[in-house]
């Protein structure tokens, strides 16, 4: 019984799969301020939203890749990235330090209970979503491999010309 | 079942009283499942025989979580199946059902939870529930949650309910009823003349309850106890401190053996960050400051409370050979880093900037007199003991220092090189009894060779050097990985040096998997040593065993 239903809603919900919004969750910047998750914004161009935590070594791995990138994505997409960091109160104040450290410029947020990673049904990290400029999210991606920043930033490319990244 | 069919009903009640077209449109499902299924096989060498095996080659966890999401309002549960749990996980984990339904309304100014929920006051020293799927791990609250944020940075929160204890009903004589109330308050929203201010400011006050009925044959428990902390976030220009304290009442439990002293937790940080530099220190203390909602219980379960570690999150497959785990009875301790960015072009930081990293972090246990000439220390139904704040006691928990260093050498290789020296008291972290503490070098070479703009081979050489435990091991993995799809891997981990010499085993293995956006399917043969293993992208805890283990994972 209980199977049947939850194959139902799978069904149902992979017709439904692409355009989700994003929840609102209240989260934390860097410096300890409370974030609601529906403020993530960009202007109507693309929005890359990455879960990664110090823990992770793959995560760490592609925000270097992101990072490295990041300023000719800018230029040629507009795209904004949002890294959320999933580090419970064992590492969150190491999060801003260890930032600095590595140089990274994208947008920081702290997610120390796991409760927008919960919101967004992600499972395991690094997990990547892409949203188009109505904030709908159109791509995700789970896990990194070196090189995966390329096939990520064709998927940008697309939705900053309006196109559908899944075709 | 019964709550299932009443959750589904209230959706379908509140779609129906929507029209057909905007309940369609509005309407948003989402949600992931995994399950990850294991086949053993004997293993004389790790001790695992047919016999101890006993016609039970195989474990099964997997689960399915879906939220409904309609306007403000939005709903969801989690299915979870233990068929049987793999090993390592909670034997009362075994069974199915849904431990996790909720429904929530909320508007810019209010949320209103009933069902259960995951929830963390400030740092969590005084009330956090979580769930950790590769631990088995869920303390949350089945009851209704508030929080109201009445005007920008106030944010007040309020929750009343009891915890999960694996599939075991709730019973008025049995675990607790938690109650708590949590007040945040941010000055650089709450005032406009601060809201550009070189200050930030965040202040924040909590207050816990637990109740449960005292059935102790020979001790007066208390049926109240209370729990209070206070916390706060202070950034100056480059500069951002945390604090928090908290107290406990008296909550005399199966894991302080019964004393009735009051509990105390402390944390403060500091950080200095800059482009390029960042800088960190810690100092915490916790002293007797287990809280659960059941006094009686032990093991992994029912924590009100989280009591972060201190120490260095270890990734590597020999340098997480020695986790420390916090020692909620008591222990004191302090941690520093240095993350460095060495500029580019320049003669050490190279054609693309060296990253440099040192922690260093070390805990006590906390010390501990007679509390009077009558009791011993610890002794049971008694004040326990008398401890001076700032005091460290003799015995090492644990001694960590980390130096890493991150280069890329040119477009396709680079590198990352750690070396790390640790003490591990296993005594006490692992309860092996009268072990002296572990003294322990590790190094690691960890390389990346990018063949073409998607494929990649990763290598990574390991060593860990000790006269005691099990001595000496050296370990080697490969990783080829093929962007965005496909890796494969093997590794090695060999007890080379075991003074034993029938116990100088190889822990091989090899794996490989498929990604397809976030369906993901990893399949892995061998032997694992308990720890935290990170392959083809993604890391995960887990436990020993030799055999056939497949994971298959989605998200929609």
């Amino acid at each position: 019984m209980a199977s049947m239903v939850l194959f139902g809603v799978v069904l149902f919900a992979q017709e439904n799969n692409a355009g989700n919004k994003l929840p609102s969750v209240t989260i934390k910047t860097l410096d300890g301020n409370s974030f609601n998750t529906r403020d993530i914004s960009n202007d109507g161009k693309p929005i890359m939203i990455s879960f990664w935590a110090l823990w992770c070594k793959p995560c760490k791995l592609e925000m270097d890749a992101y990072n490295e990138n990041y300023a000719e994505w800018v230029d040629k997409t507009g795209v904004k990235i949002y890294a959320v960091s999933i580090d419970d109160a064992r590492s969150t104040a190491k999060v801003l330090p260890f930032v600095s450290g590595k140089g990274w410029t994208m947008e920081m947020l702290l997610d120390p209970n796991g409760d927008f990673k919960r919101a967004m049904s992600v499972n395991m990290i690094p997990h990547t979503f892409i949203l188009n400029g109505n904030g709908e999210v159109v791509y995700q991606h789970t896990s990194y491999y070196e090189g995966l920043e390329d096939e990520i930033f064709e998927i940008i490319q697309k939705v900053a010309a309006g196109e559908n990244p899944n075709e | 079942m019964k709550k299932t069919l009443l959750t589904i009903t209230a959706i379908l009640a509140i779609g129906i009283s929507l029209n057909a077209q905007e309940f369609l449109e509005k309407s948003e499902v989402h949600g992931s499942f995994e399950t990850d299924g294991m086949f053993y096989q004997a293993d004389n060498d790790l001790g695992i025989t047919d016999s101890l095996l006993n016609g039970k080659n195989f474990g099964f966890n997997a689960f399915a979580d879906i939220i409904y999401t309609l306007g403000d309002f939005s709903a969801g549960f989690r299915y979870e199946a233990y068929a049987p749990p793999i090993a390592g996980f909670d034997s009362r984990l075994e069974g199915q059902g849904f431990p996790y339904l909720w429904a929530t309304y909320a508007t810019e100014k209010y949320s209103f939870t009933v069902g259960n929920f995951y929830e963390q006051f400030g740092n969590g020293l005084v009330l956090r529930t979580y769930q950790e799927w590769t631990l088995g791990y869920d303390n949350s609250i089945n009851g209704v949650r508030i929080i109201a944020k009445p005007v920008k940075g106030v944010i007040l929160k309020g929750v009343y309910g009891t915890q999960r204890f694996f599939w075991n009903k709730w019973d008025k004589n049995g675990r607790g009823i938690v109650k708590g109330m949590d007040a945040e308050l941010n000055f650089n929203d709450v005032f406009a003349s601060m809201t550009d201010s070189w200050l930030s400011l965040t202040l924040g006050g909590s207050a816990v309850s637990k109740y449960q009925v005292d059935n102790d044959p020979s001790l007066k428990l208390p049926q109240n106890v209370g729990a209070f902390a206070g916390r706060f976030n202070v950034g100056v220009g480059k500069f951002n401190f945390t604090s928090e304290y908290a107290q406990k009442i008296n909550d005399p439990s199966a894991i302080n053996n019964y004393i009735y002293k009051n509990g105390q937790g402390f944390i403060l940080t500091g950080s200095y960050s800059t482009a390029g530099l960042g800088l960190f220190a810690m100092f915490k203390r916790y002293d007797n400051m287990s809280y659960k909602s059941d006094q009686s219980v032990s093991g992994n379960a029912l924590d009100i409370n989280y009591l972060p570690a201190l120490t260095e999150d270890h990734i590597y497959m020999l340098a997480s050979m020695y986790p420390y785990a916090t020692q909620a009875n008591g222990e004191i301790g302090f941690q520093f880093q240095v993350n460095y960015k060495i500029p580019k072009d320049t003669w050490i930081g190279g054609k693309y900037g060296t990253g440099l990293s040192i922690n260093f972090s070390q805990i006590n246990d906390i010390d501990k007199q007679k509390a009077n000439d009558t009791a011993g220390i610890d002794q049971r139904g008694t004040l326990g003991y008398k401890s001076e704040f700032f005091k460290f006691g003799k015995v090492i928990f644990n001694r960590d220092l980390t130096i890493g260093i991150n280069r890329k050498f040119n477009k396709n290789l680079k590198g990352i090189f750690t070396f790390i020296n640790q003490e591990y008291n296993q005594d006490v972290v692992l309860g092996h009894t009268g072990e002296p503490n572990v003294l322990a070098n590790i190094a690691v070479v960890d390389m990346t060779y990018k063949f073409t703009s998607k494929k990649a081979l990763r290598g990574e050489l390991q060593g860990l050097w000790t006269k005691e435990d099990k001595q000496d091991w050296a370990a080697l993995l490969l990783e080829y990985t093929v962007s965005p799809h496909w890796f494969f891997s093997v590794a090695d981990q060999y007890n080379y040096g075991n003074d034993i010499e029938a116990n100088r085993l190889h822990y091989y293995t090899g794996s490989f998997g498929y990604t397809y956006q976030t369906t993901r399917i990893a399949v892995t043969y061998g032997r694992q040593r308990e720890g935290v293993v990170c392959v083809g992208g993604v890391c995960r805890q887990v436990p020993a065993s030799n055999g056939f283990s497949i994971t298959l994972s989605s998200n929609f």
